[in-house]
């Protein structure tokens, strides 16, 4: 099993009445709801616990992308990798990724991946969101219907990037270049590339045609995965490839404290902040007419989109959260079981570990991410015993003789 | 009404055309939510006219919307339309969106349009009169942004449907996303392609309808719109919003009948 520790890096300093004045925490959110110097030291904080991750003995450390985003406050992830990989030296560097379908051109991606590959000698796992509506539609104005061409082109682009030892032109619809000459070349040949996906046929197949791993960045948990899932490793087999569960993975909300009781009485409230607050999106900008295709719209219940539904925000309840699965909760025996249950339920080989949770203040994060770590982490460690030896989805940095120490990890507790 | 699949653009495109009326050719250029059933204002211009409406791809089962990406290919594309259905000198009129290609058309080919009329047109952005971003809008807010009385005329929008009918929701939501890929490709997410750069060009008389109360594309449009093209005329019909065609269908009939005069 790898586990990655994830940071979303929300804003812990919404209002109470968030809900109630504003429409959105994404897209339309208005910066003066910000304050950058109680964000400085937001930031570091954050940085500090994933550089911790790694002292824990977490396989990975995860950031990711998002735009206008008051939960999701890493508008370019590759800085925080960046940052991390000069600080860290073992774990995989997960950038759950760039939204590769909007950069200009998207060989800036090739070239600032293969950067952080070569800093951290080759422990960048990659990643390549198509992005969500939000951010690839209404913050960065990809014309909905244009959004998945453009990805598959950026991807070719990319890839080849990597490859080829010689410049080439590249005559593709949206980019256009005489020299595509990627320097530095990564380590890896290619860094491992997870795609986060949302339950769509042809997601699935893309990965299964460069034997990616697919990625299901839900919040809502693992009981509600069941069927989208059901659904990926149904192709897997369709498709005649092997059932590794290293070619998926899962995103869980997880808190572990010394007990049950615990958990709820000192989690309750961040768990609060962030279904409740953090994921308040106006629906008007969870899917730009023409993001996604007809079939995943057939699939899926509109009644969100009705007025009575964005009149009436009714929040969910602890009670509810754990009973839902949507995070996992209590101590370490009760959440080993649940992740078992995860693990074998979806077939995954790979967690992303949403521990730092809304506005979570530092020290209890630090004390659910020790307590997974060394609690529970330990009795997950062989769920896949087979597939011991797979590592063809994972990271292969250079030899520790090769490699630069990394500088000493600061705000460790 | 009568209507028919044609084949243009080389086989890329399958194109839905209504056709009705008696007098002189006009080809109606609709906007982005398409054409209602039983469409009234097309029904009211072919009391009139020799009424060609063509549905652009991702509307009803007109199909071929991949090949369209930019101002250029939504262009040609009507050309081509025009040329399967062999019109020879049509009067062209364009709702909103279709209001934007038919003026791109004026001005790529100022020889071969001698009449247009514009009806709201999208096309133009300037920073004073922002338009309301409908990709963003929830079905219920529509009626509300294009008319100007939702309560009287706002069900048209959805045939009678209900926007808070979940099953009717889904439909519409099936139906809208494939207007609106295609849509999206000239109006998201700002709705101009450069056009007004390129009105000089027209030599058309040159129509420009708008309603007074038109809350999506704001009345103030009509004089940038006016001010760019050499043979242009503005009316303004009150008690009409950007829906003005089934709102007021006399008075937009009315100030086409200027065009013939």
């Amino acid at each position: 099993m790898k586990f990655t520790f994830f940071n979303l890096m929300p804003w812990p300093y919404l209002p109470d009445d968030f809900r109630e004045k504003h429409r959105s925490v994404w897209v339309d959110i208005p910066t003066s709801l910000y304050d950058p110097v109680k964000g400085h030291d937001v930031y570091n904080t954050y940085l500090d616990e994933l550089e911790y991750a790694e002292q824990l003995g977490y396989d990975g450390i995860g950031v990711n992308e998002h735009h206008a985003n008051a939960y999701g406050m890493m508008p370019s992830p590759n800085l925080m990798a960046a940052s991390l990989a000069r600080r860290t030296s073992k774990a995989a560097l997960v950038v759950l990724g760039n939204s590769i379908a909007l950069y200009n051109p998207p060989v800036r991606v090739a070239e600032e991946f293969a950067m952080l590959d070569v800093i951290s000698g080759g422990r960048l796992l990659a990643g390549f969101p198509v992005g969500t509506s939000m951010d690839t539609n209404f913050a960065y104005g990809t014309v909905p219907g244009a959004t998945r061409e453009k990805y598959r082109e950026a991807h070719e682009l990319i890839m080849r990037a990597w490859k080829e030892d010689e410049p080439f032109p590249f005559n593709g619809r949206y980019t256009k270049l005489r020299y595509v000459n990627c320097w530095p070349k990564p380590v890896q040949s290619p860094p491992p590339i997870f795609i986060p996906g949302g339950g769509s046929l042809e997601t699935y197949d893309f990965c299964l045609e460069y034997d990616y791993v697919y990625c299901y960045l839900s919040f809502t948990g693992y009981k509600r995965a069941q069927q989208l899932m059901k659904g990926y490793w149904e192709r897997v087999q369709a498709a005649g490839k092997d059932m590794s569960p290293y070619r998926a993975g899962f995103a869980q909300t997880i808190i572990v404290a010394e007990t049950d009781e615990e958990a709820e009485r000192d989690y309750r409230e961040h768990v609060d902040y962030f279904y409740n607050r953090c994921l308040h999106v106006y629906p008007g900008f969870a899917d730009a007419p023409g993001y996604r295709t007809i079939k995943t719209l057939q699939a899926n219940v509109t009644s969100q989109m009705t007025e009575q539904a964005v009149g009436n925000v009714a929040s969910l309840s602890w009670q509810q959260l754990i009973a839902d699965g949507y995070v996992i909760a209590g101590s370490p025996s009760t959440v080993v079981k649940q992740m078992k249950d995860l693990i074998q339920g979806l077939r995954v080989g790979n967690i992303f570990c949403l521990i730092h949770i809304g506005n979570m203040p530092e020290d209890k994060c630090r004390r659910s991410m020790k307590l997974f770590a060394e609690e529970v982490m330990p009795q997950l460690r062989n769920e896949w015993p087979e597939y011991e030896k797979d590592d063809r989805f994972w990271i292969h940095p250079v030899n520790q003789q090769a490699a630069r120490r990394a500088a000493p990890a600061v705000g460790a507790k | 009404m009568q209507s028919r699949l044609l084949n243009v653009g080389d086989g890329k495109f399958s194109v839905r055309v209504y056709e009705a009326g008696e007098g002189p050719e006009l080809l109606f250029l609709h906007g982005a939510g398409g054409l209602l059933a039983e469409d009234p204002f097309v029904t009211a211009l072919a009391k009139h006219y020799h009424v060609y409406a063509p549905l652009l791809p991702g509307y009803q089962d007109s199909e071929g919307s991949d090949h369209l990406r930019d101002m250029l290919d939504f262009t040609l594309h009507a050309f081509d339309v025009w040329d399967a259905l062999g019109l020879a000198r049509p009067v062209v009129v364009g709702h909103s969106m279709g209001g934007m290609i038919a003026a791109e058309m004026a001005a790529v080919a100022p020889n071969e349009i001698e009449r247009l009329a514009l009806i709201c047109p999208a096309g133009i952005w300037v920073d004073e009169h922002p338009i309301p971003d409908i990709f963003a809008s929830m079905p219920f807010e529509l009626p509300g942004l294009l008319f100007h009385d939702p309560a009287k005329h706002g069900a048209l929008l959805s045939g009678g449907g209900d926007f808070n009918d979940p099953n009717f929701l889904t439909t519409f939501l099936v139906e809208n996303s494939r207007r609106m890929t295609t849509a999206g490709r000239l109006l998201f997410p700002i709705p101009d392609r450069g056009v007004a750069e390129r009105l000089y060009r027209i030599k058309a008389r040159t129509q420009l309808i708008w309603g007074t109360s038109d809350k999506l594309i704001d009345p103030a449009y009509a004089e940038i719109f006016a001010k760019h093209i050499p043979h242009a005329d503005i009316v303004r019909i009150p008690e009409a919003g950007h829906m003005v065609i089934y709102e007021q269908t006399d008075g937009v009939l009315a100030a086409l009948a200027r065009l013939h005069n």
